[in-house]
């Protein structure tokens, strides 16, 4: 293969995989493609079929049906020499407790057939964070240590191709934003990265991302794209009683879909209710302190829009 | 190469800084020996007993004598009536009661018939045979040198030599037994949840989506054990033939070989074992279950298998700790030279060979949960 910068190199590439577990159906045709230095982002909640994509890609299971190649090799085939070229950070992964961070980081290099003095550099932004503390076993850092020291195992080897299990879940928000800006400077070394997370927020922080949901992919495109495509009015709401103002909200006719982000409710409402009506109507039914303001979608409500759409079809 | 010296390495460290771990590797074999070398066993010593003599004659004495010079027994009372001796069993102050017919003298003189009643504590048959075996022997050979000079009758005293084990210690059989034990413990249970311990913390996983060769993971995971179990198996040599003074009769090269053998099969079925489970628990319950218990209940090592019935000492034949107890009792204690183990020794090869197929047909380059 030769490299063209006109096109982008396929890091990933997955036709039509199917994959049950007894009755239950984890992946039900999945098809897409990342490109070579992306940051490719698969976006769902717990149990829509996250974790049983990325062991296809990583050659730990075999699909039902369909084809996937990763850099180029077949997952089936080409198993071995798949093995050698990926990292992988899987979800429960948690290193061995018992060994300190240099013994981790230099089993996993010796295995990997490399030292970690040959590839220090790629990992030397992280792992200058956690060197202090190289003599501590890993059963005793913090969850983002942990996560940063996982992360210097997966990448020790210099892999073309990351996969990163919710490399996230269970770590504070300071450590997360930190995660997310080592990410960047690996996705500038060429390396690309599939990226799992049930969080949202972290969705816009990829190059393209895809929506699953019970197996499906809803949606596959750059955050930009998903949430130009929401295409509807959307408000954010706010009162002193909040649960009472969601079933309020949920009540109104023009009232189109109504869910809770954090401090505020998002409606979507059709165009011939006006602010002013609304926040009549809210008032009247007893609610106090009213806000609405008009705001841009975010990828959690197109993520919810699309979930909606599916449930009425 | 390089990628499994780190992983026998790393290996090694888990155990080491497991203090747990480490105490039942190294401490259980020695707990063990000296458990049933000492405190569980079934000979007999200083067994308390009671005479009623109703004779009171110079022969009755000198049998009495005879009685409590002996280790296996303390004579504790001489009772004066049958309602004494009844409590004192009842009470189980005494074991045995030996009682002398009246004129017993005058009557082995004359008539050549004196009677001598045992009775028996038999709540424990096993026991109770014993004792009675070691009582009649000491009053018969009394009897017979009081009579010696007499000559007068035509006594046939049968002789019985216990062969291999003359003291009829009870550390010559339990040192094969532990040895199996201690190593099936230690390669099978050990090794298996090693292995899965791996498949519970995801870190399988990673390891799966390596380069390394998955089996090397496994031959990897079993060179500790394999090793540690070896130094097991020198301190239970040294320890049942220092302190339990039990000999080695045989040859010590065909002893270690044997017992290498043995490991290999255990850590075949670990490995068996560890291809089948996911969890840990699991991994436990299943060595535990199907390695232990028959191990110490079928293998011989606690009931003859001879007295067993047909099921079960058909099923006793594949279990390798009995091959591998049967070797080391004709090994160690008999002293016999190699080629009355052949048998055994072609037993437990064969165990490994359809261990070793079973085991790869069963292992898998990839995750399990399919």
């Amino acid at each position: 293969m030769e490299k063209s910068n006109s096109e982008p190199m396929v890091a990933v590439s997955v036709k039509n995989i199917n994959k049950k577990y007894d009755k239950v159906v984890a992946l039900d045709n999945i098809t897409f493609e990342a490109n070579q230095g992306e940051i490719f982002g698969i976006i769902g909640p717990d149990g829509a079929g996250k974790t049983t994509l990325f062991r296809i890609l990583t050659t730990l299971l075999l699909a039902d049906s369909g084809t996937a190649t990763v850099d180029g090799y077949d997952v089936v085939k080409d198993y071995r020499k798949i093995r050698r070229i990926i990292g992988y950070m899987p979800g429960k992964f948690s290193l061995y407790q018992d060994l300190s961070v240099e013994e981790n980081l230099a089993f996993f290099a010796t295995i990997f057939n490399t030292t970690i003095q040959e590839n220090y550099n790629l990992i030397k932004d992280i792992y200058q964070q956690i060197e202090p503390f190289k003599n501590r076993k890993a059963g005793k850092l913090s969850g983002g240590m942990k996560q940063k020291l996982a992360l210097c195992c997966a990448l020790i080897h210099k892999p073309t191709v990351l996969f990163l299990d919710e490399p996230t879940t269970g770590v504070d928000p300071v450590s997360r934003k930190e995660f997310w800006e080592m990410l960047k400077k690996l996705k500038e070394q060429n390396i690309s990265i599939l990226v799992s997370t049930p969080y949202m927020d972290e969705a816009s922080l990829c190059d393209r991302i895809a929506f699953i949901q019970d197996g499906h992919f809803l949606k596959i495109d750059t955050p930009a794209g998903i949430t130009s495509q929401f295409g509807e009015k959307l408000w954010a709401v706010e009162a002193d009683d909040m649960y009472k103002l969601l079933l309020d909200l949920r009540s109104n006719p023009h009232v189109k879909s109504s869910f809770t982000f954090g401090e505020n409710h998002h409606i979507t409402v059709d165009n011939s209710l006006t602010m002013e009506d609304l926040k009549k109507y809210l008032s009247d039914k007893g609610n106090t302190t009213i806000q609405i303001k008009e705001i841009q979608p975010g990828i959690e409500d197109a993520f919810m829009q699309l979930t909606e759409n599916k449930q009425h079809e | 190469m390089k990628q499994f010296l780190a992983f026998v390495k790393k290996e090694f460290y888990h155990i080491f800084r497991d203090t747990r771990t480490m105490l039942i590797l190294l401490g259980m074999p020695i707990v063990q020996i000296i458990l049933f070398g000492f405190a569980i066993t079934t000979e007999v010593k200083n067994t308390r007993i009671a005479v009623y003599d109703l004779s009171n004659d110079v022969v009755t004495q000198q049998i009495i004598q005879r009685l409590q010079a002996n280790t296996y027994f303390t004579v504790v009372e001489s009772v004066g009536s049958p309602e004494r001796m009844d409590e004192l069993m009842k009470a189980g102050k005494v074991s045995m009661v030996v009682v002398f017919d009246a004129d017993f003298e005058s009557n082995m003189l004359h008539t050549g018939e004196a009677a001598i009643q045992l009775i028996v504590d038999a709540t424990d048959p096993n026991q109770a045979t014993t004792i009675t075996n070691y009582a009649t022997s000491i009053i018969t050979q009394s009897i017979q040198e009081m009579t010696t000079g007499y000559s007068a009758s035509f006594t046939i005293l049968p002789q019985t030599r216990m062969l291999y084990n003359p003291q009829m210690e009870g550390a010559y059989n339990f040192v094969p037994g532990v040895m199996g034990l201690i190593l099936m413990l230690i390669c099978a249970m050990m090794t298996s949840i090693a292995i899965v311990r791996e498949k519970e913390k995801g870190s399988m996983e990673i390891l799966l989506a390596s380069p390394i060769k998955p089996i090397f993971i496994i031959i990897a995971k079993a060179v500790p054990y394999f090793t540690l179990s070896m130094v097991n198996l020198v301190t239970i040599l040294l320890l049942s033939f220092f302190v339990l003074k039990v000999p080695i009769a045989g040859s010590l090269f065909l002893i270690i070989t044997g017992s290498l053998l043995f490991i290999l099969v255990a850590l075949l079925l670990g490995l068996l074992i560890s291809n089948l489970v996911q969890t840990q628990v699991a991994a436990m319950l299943i060595s535990g279950m199907a390695l232990m218990m028959p191990t110490m209940l079928l293998s011989g090592m606690m009931f003859p298998i001879e007295s067993m019935p047909a099921v079960l000492q058909w099923f006793s034949s594949i279990i390798p700790a009995r091959w591998y107890i049967e070797m080391i009792r004709k090994l160690m204690i008999q002293g016999v030279s190699g080629i009355y183990v052949v048998k055994e020794f072609t037993v437990l090869i064969v165990m490994i060979l359809v261990l070793l197929t079973i085991s790869l047909k069963t292992f898998k380059t990839r995750l399990s949960s399919n």
